[in-house]
């Protein structure tokens, strides 16, 4: 174990008895060094919440073991619960609370005196643009902002690691955007960071380091350049076609520079090699089998999943 | 990144467990007063008009339109009543200001949440559940016991144990905020009707408010039946600290029998709250 990471995982496992019983997470190890922003790219239901969820305090692992700033989790969840700050898929915000208040006893929880949680409250109130929301109720606030006040309020303590499961699922683009500035601001603050999400743009573009997690297995870990360039192609081609898909699949496979093909919710994907070379002769093999449009794009994360699964990641 | 990173880890405030898991509980005790003063009036409409109507009922129309009831013997009726109506005004606080709220802060908004990650054992969370139920319920006491005492007509003459009477609302309040929890945490919103109609109602009727427990020896089967009911220890308990000289049970039994059963019920909440906040 590396000794400055924030956070290690080691065996870790989870078995519902259900009915129908479910083994969510099955023996992942990983390690988060400090300040990074490590994501936890998957499907729904691929076991992403229950990570979380293990590594918070809130699910009982069924074997293995986590340490967040070097706590055991399960032998000190209190002590480990000081050391995190964790932003729930839902709104668990205090209703009987205004916006200012949810800080304020937020801060008492975490062993403040009434003097120091006001000014901390104030502080994060200016910090998230809620300053002009500090006595409304919660209740009253768009799903953007209550998102926004949801994340302040995880990082009133100052936690070593803060953890948000799906932030901006459901958020409109604007606040999500606005959200991505906050969690980068967080990690030039040196913050570790340990998001789940199943949007890969969000992965790719917040995450230093990433794991892909599939029905409660890590498929893959590495940066995302890294994940990408072990695709080993450089474009990739989509084709909605009218004809025989399993007949454009046959042959579009041995045009010169294919590296492969197949097909993922009924579009064709050619997997390209180089760049630009094979294009001209892929577009003529696809037109025998009536295409109707096609796109370009370079390998994408969600390249990544579908190579490794069959299945496109969007649910 | 790591000067950053170890700053970052340093600004936080590292103290001992017990201090901490103190100042959490402080800050959950807080925040829950607050959360009362608010809505400080919803807390006396629903703690001051049930008993009120009791005895309104009781002791003014009753009388009035010639159907007076009495209590055993000499004993006016207000004297039966008034230990009784404590003991239910303390009770009921508990199912209203732990039970409910809490069926439904586990089953629809979730914000349970953010107290339970606050850095203090799970237990810990529970207890302070019981023990704010435990505060509303006797400042509930202290609200019914003076309006019974002082109703126009109601002819109660207490002979009031002080120690006795402390020592019985800290463990019946207790045992209210523990039947709270034990309520909050096994029932969902849909049984709530259910909460009325199989706890609160038969509670109440059997529990020994309106007769001392004593004065059932005629029907032997019921006065054994409703040994179950915490209502009627506390009651009765009530009725040996403020009314001793109307019949009751003997204080060691009905203090140490509530002391037995608000610890299960304490036990059975906190498991619950357990099990409703891990996964």
């Amino acid at each position: 174990m590396a000794a400055d990471a924030a956070v290690v995982v080691e065996k870790l496992s989870k078995h519902y008895r259900g009915p129908p019983p479910v083994d969510a997470v099955k023996s992942i190890d990983l390690e988060v060094a400090r300040g990074e922003i490590f994501g936890l790219l998957g499907p729904n239901g691929a076991g992403k919440t229950t990570t979380v969820g293990m590594c918070t305090t809130r699910v009982v692992p069924t074997a293995g073991r986590v340490t967040v700033d070097g706590v055991d989790v399960r032998a000190d969840p209190p002590g480990a619960r000081g050391r995190i700050g964790v932003v729930t898929q839902f709104n668990t915000l205090d209703r009987s609370c205004t916006v200012f208040e949810n800080l304020k006893y937020h801060c008492r929880y975490f062993g403040m005196n009434h003097r120091d949680a006001k000014a901390r409250a104030a502080e994060l109130l200016d910090t998230f643009r809620l300053a002009d929301r500090a006595d409304a109720n919660v209740m009253a606030l768009s799903g953007g902002m209550a998102q926004r006040l949801q994340v302040a309020r995880s990082i009133a303590h100052r936690p070593v690691v803060l953890f948000l499961d799906e932030p901006t699922s459901g958020l409109d683009p604007q606040s999500r955007i606005a959200l991505w500035e906050v969690l980068g601001a967080l990690h030039d603050e040196g913050t570790t960071v340990i998001l789940t999400t199943h949007y890969m743009e969000e992965a790719d573009r917040l995450c230093d380091r990433l794991a892909i997690i599939d029905y409660g297995e890590i498929l893959v870990m590495g940066t995302p350049d890294q994940l990408k360039r072990q695709v080993g192609v450089e474009t990739v081609v989509t084709l909605t076609l009218d004809g025989d898909r399993e007949g454009a699949v046959k042959a579009l496979s041995v045009v010169a520079g294919v590296d492969r093909t197949e097909i993922v919710e009924g579009e064709v994907l050619v997997y390209l090699a180089e760049r630009e070379g094979p294009l001209p002769a892929v577009v003529q093999a696809a037109l025998a089998f009536g295409l109707v449009d096609l796109a370009l794009t370079e390998p994408t994360l969600e390249t990544v999943f579908i190579q490794l699964t069959g299945r496109a990641l969007r649910d | 990144m790591t000067d950053t990173a170890s700053a970052t880890a340093g600004i936080r405030v590292t103290t001992s467990p017990r201090v901490s898991y103190r100042a959490a509980f402080w800050g959950l005790m807080v925040r829950d007063t607050k959360v009362l003063s608010r809505s400080l009036t919803q807390f006396l409409l629903r703690t001051v008009i049930q008993p009120f109507l009791f005895v309104f009922v009781f002791l003014y129309v009753f009388p009035n339109i010639g159907a007076g009831i009495h209590g055993p013997g000499v004993a006016s009726f207000g004297t039966v009543l008034l230990p009784g109506l404590v003991a239910v005004a303390i009770m009921f606080q508990g199912i209203q200001a732990v039970g409910l709220p809490l069926v439904n802060e586990f089953a629809q908004t979730r914000e349970i949440e953010d107290r339970v990650m606050a850095p203090l054992p799970t237990n810990m969370v529970a207890f302070e559940k019981i023990l704010f139920g435990a505060m509303q319920s006797a400042l509930a006491a202290v609200l019914v016991f003076p309006m019974v005492l002082f109703f126009p007509n109601s002819n109660v003459h207490p002979h009031v144990n002080p120690v006795l009477l402390v020592a019985e609302i800290i463990v019946a309040c207790l045992s209210a905020g523990a039947l709270g929890l034990a309520i909050g945490t096994g029932w969902n919103p849909r049984q709530v009707p259910l909460i009325f109609s199989l706890i609160v109602i038969p509670i109440t009727f059997l529990g020994c408010i309106y007769y001392p427990w004593a004065s059932l020896h005629t029907i032997r089967w019921l006065q054994i039946v409703i040994l179950v009911n915490p209502l009627v220890y506390v009651s009765e308990g009530l009725r040996g600290a403020i009314t001793p000289n109307l019949q009751h049970m003997p204080w060691p039994v009905s203090l140490g029998v509530l002391i037995l059963i608000g610890a299960g019920l304490a036990w059975l909440g906190m498991r619950g709250f357990r099990k409703r906040v891990l996964g």
